[in-house]
């Protein structure tokens, strides 16, 4: 699904003494089947951003396009919730919304509320227990018994059960250790380049942004400062150091290398692209001096 | 949950907000007292004035007060209505249908109790808004003090309040979170009948108190890594000093009190 | 080098788990230094830093604290001498205030009001919170929290900080600035400290590494011996030096870099001098 935002603002509390604008003048195009990283400080506007795309929170003012549903400040709930099971939410400690006595019940609630019958919700949810790499024998295991890496994968297993087309992830990986963060992302990837599920994640985590995703946003104090692929937005560090942000290490090891001399087409982001660029390189000290 | 003014406080600096909060707790209990004790136009107006007073010293704007009375305004027009319809007999009749008596008398004591209940719910709402909750609970634990005597667990309830009040919002935020992920699962909260209101309720609150259970288990594994074992052998950092002020504004009171007692209908 | 703390044939078990969460675990920690433990999660590492307070009444072993063994008896002193930071900010924040957070530890052991106030203020200024003292946590953010908690701990002046994944919930930012902050702390007011972490770039500021898998102490090196384990770090329940990422790929491309662990400064030299001097 392409999403679109035309001039979104968004105000908490808009029209009382403590009104605080969170999202001011958004606008950007997200392609169909993309995977966009959305970065910026804590209090950016990175979630609430995030939260308009399922419509937990309409626009203050402007439009928001998702395929063929279009968000505005007059849109009410009963025309959003198709929407919702189209747009798929992970949040933040995702295994917090989790309540049913088993695990299967709990991955079957989202579906059910979308209509599906018990049984063919039922069946999708060990389906989804799979896919997101438990046992079908947890199934009958009350949530509570998991461990905290353990509860995430059913939670996010409940939210693919509805089938979306778009995957939201909000900062899914904080507090796994690197083990189940690497696992986590690679799900994620594979959902993305498989099911052809478009990808919105909102991270701190630089390293994965220039790893997995191919659109960037980057959000200042309510504003959409930068918009576009991962080259563009990442391609100029300096600017990122001037804006507090991470600086990917490939990037930055890049870059001082840079600084003796080397010559990068384009700056590399990722462990690899450096490697296969010093590879090239490599072989033509080769060539140049045997 | 926003519109809420009652309950919530407003950092501002003024005289009111600087009271003691023991002085400002029982003076709003003395001022109960007192509205029950008016009933005639002086003693009203003598309390008019004085509430007015007061909200002109907090420096709040009069616009939060009616902002703060209209969630209760149905239970006030109830109230009065009911007084209005049947009330006993007494003066002038107005009007007379069946067991429905509109009187002199109880056009009168309506509208006195529309002006008693304005008036208690204005001088409480000057109460939370110009003290912080942890100065009422302080302010609380205080008077309860005497309670220790007959073996009264004050010290331990004035820590209960404390962190119970210090968690409010936190948990506030988790109920908003968690009713957001299941509002992304397809849950319509507040809408349907009632059981399916209340159906809806449980994958709000299930997590919630799975979530303020494990809070609390940390919090008390923290508490006990910082020294905590009771709360009776503690030093207290936060204290309470009376102040000239807070004695003036007894004075103020007392002879508004005397005042009443004066004009008032015997 | 003296230790400050000696942890001999450790074991504890949650409730009628059958495998122990902490299996026969010993090791020393010296005066001054910065350990830190790593490993999975559910590996025993928390449940060992809590041991160490006396948070959890381990069954079999013993734990010294600067010359105290841990009992029910002297377990008020140890915790006297060791000050935790958790993982979640908002958990630990027992206060109204920042002030009155800050004062908590200080109430508990019944210090005076009039010596209070000088070191909750000192405390704070020390962590740079001053601005904040009349705040109340829910307008502070994650990291401005974990700030207020150092703060708590330095008014009662411990000799041992335990960071119990304290930076895991913070953003980069939040995390770096607090770990310069803790490294100011130990220097200030000679601090041991012992780190329980995934972070990288903290297990990079410890003197030695504790590595526990399965409630088991599997290794005890220095970091630069501990990063030179390249791939096989992720088993270890930590992310791998940027280093050892780009090592891994270019022995893909047929390039053989040098096997010890290098930091980027020197494995920058190394690239430069292998591509430059022929």
């Amino acid at each position: 699904m392409a999403i679109s935002f035309e001039h979104v603002t968004f105000t908490y509390q808009a029209g009382t003494p403590m009104a605080q604008t969170a999202l001011e003048d958004v606008s950007f195009n997200l392609p169909d089947h993309g995977y966009l990283a959305i970065i910026g400080h804590t209090g950016s506007g990175k979630s609430t951003l995030v939260q308009q795309i399922n419509a937990l929170l309409k626009p203050t003012s402007g439009t928001i396009k998702i395929d063929d549903f279009t968000i505005t400040p007059n849109t009410t709930n009963a025309d959003l919730k198709p929407l919702r099971q189209h747009v798929g939410m992970v949040f933040q400690f995702p295994e917090s919304q989790l309540f049913e006595e088993t695990i299967r019940k709990d991955i079957a609630f989202g579906p059910q509320n979308f209509g599906m019958s018990p049984e063919d919700a039922n069946e999708l949810a060990d389906q989804m227990l799979t896919t997101v790499g438990l046992d079908i024998s947890y199934a009958e295991r009350s949530p509570f018994e998991l461990s905290g890496g353990q509860m995430r994968r059913v939670a996010i297993a409940g939210v693919l059960a509805m089938r979306p087309q778009v995957l939201i992830l909000d900062e899914p990986t904080a507090g796994l250790d690197p083990q189940g963060r690497q696992e986590m992302m690679d799900l994620f990837e594979q959902l993305h380049r498989e099911q052809g599920l478009t990808i919105v994640l909102v991270t701190h985590q630089m390293e994965d942004v220039a790893e997995y995703a191919e659109q960037v946003a980057i959000m200042r104090e309510g504003r959409l400062v930068k918009f576009g692929d991962v080259q563009e937005a990442f391609g100029d560090p300096d600017w990122l150091l001037a804006n507090q942000l991470d600086v990917p290490r490939a990037a930055q090891f890049a870059q001082q290398l840079a600084k003796r001399g080397f010559q990068w087409q384009p700056l590399p982001l990722t462990a690899d692209q450096l490697a296969e660029q010093i590879a090239e390189q490599w072989q033509k000290r080769g060539t140049d001096h045997v | 949950m926003s519109n809420f003014i009652f309950g919530r406080y407003l950092p501002l600096n003024s005289v009111v907000h600087r009271l003691d909060p023991r002085a400002k707790l029982m003076l709003s209990f003395f001022y109960i007292v007192l509205v029950f004790m008016a009933n005639n136009l002086v003693t009203y107006g003598i309390l008019i004035v004085f509430t007015l007073a007061a909200i002109f010293a907090s420096k709040i704007s009069l616009g939060f007060f009616l902002k703060g009375i209209r969630p209760l305004l149905w239970l006030i027009v109830f109230t009065v209505v009911l007084q209005l319809l049947f009330s006993p007999a007494g003066g002038h009749v107005y009007f007379h249908w069946a067991f429905i008596n509109i009187t002199q008398y109880g056009v009168v004591n309506s509208g006195y109790i529309f002006i008693r209940f304005l008036l208690i719910i204005m001088m409480s709402t000057l109460l939370t808004l110009s003290t912080q909750p942890l100065d009422i609970a302080t302010g609380l634990s205080s008077l309860m003090k005497p309670l220790r005597w007959v073996h009264v667990p004050v010290d331990t309830l004035a820590m209960m309040l404390s962190i119970a009040l210090r968690f409010v919002p936190t948990l506030m935020d988790e109920a908003t979170k968690i009713m957001n992920a299941q509002r992304a699962r397809g849950v319509d909260f507040g809408e349907g009948g009632l059981f399916k209101q209340a159906k809806s309720l449980i994958p709000l609150m299930v997590p919630l108190f799975m979530s303020a259970f494990n809070r609390a288990e940390d919090l008390s594994t923290a508490m006990e890594a910082r020294g905590y074992q009771d709360s009776e052998h503690r030093s207290q950092y936060r204290i309470l000093t009376w102040q000239k002020r807070d004695t003036v504004t007894w004075i103020i009171f007392i002879i508004g009190f005397a005042a009443i007692l004066a004009f008032r209908r015997w | 080098m003296e230790n400050i703390i000696e942890v001999k044939h450790l074991s504890y078990r949650y409730g009628k788990e059958q495998r122990p969460a902490l299996n026969d675990v010993s090791f020393d920690v010296h005066r001054g230094e910065w350990l830190a433990i790593v490993g999975h999660n559910g590996s025993g590492k928390s449940t060992l830093a809590k041991s160490l307070d006396g948070l959890l009444p381990f069954t079999e072993g013993t734990v010294t604290v600067d010359g105290l063994e841990l009992s029910p008896a002297t377990v008020w002193q140890v915790r006297e001498k060791i000050g935790m930071i958790f993982q979640n900010p908002d958990n630990q924040f027992v206060g109204a205030t920042v002030e009155d957070d800050v004062a908590f530890g200080l109430e508990n052991r019944q210090v005076t009001r009039e010596d209070m106030i000088p070191r909750v203020k000192a405390a704070i200024e020390e962590v740079g919170m001053h601005d904040f003292a009349q705040r109340e946590p829910s307008s502070l953010s994650g990291g401005q929290k974990q700030r207020v908690a150092l703060a708590g701990i330095v008014a009662i002046t411990p000799s041992i900080l335990i960071l119990d994944e304290a930076t895991s919930m913070l953003d980069p930012l939040g995390r770096h600035d607090m770990l310069e902050l803790v490294s100011k702390l130990r220097r200030d007011q000679k601090l041991t400290v012992i780190s329980i972490t995934h972070d990288i770039d903290e297990a990079a500021n410890a003197d030695r590494i504790l590595v526990i898998d399965d409630g088991q102490l599997v290794q005890e090196a220095s970091p630069a011996e501990i990063f030179a384990l390249g791939e096989k770090l992720v088993d270890l329940g930590l992310d791998l030096p940027f280093t050892a990422k780009l090592k891994a790929a270019l022995k893909k491309r047929g390039i053989e870099p040098p096997t010890n662990y290098q930091t980027m400064a020197e494995m920058e030299e190394w690239l430069w001098q292998s591509l430059s001097n022929t």
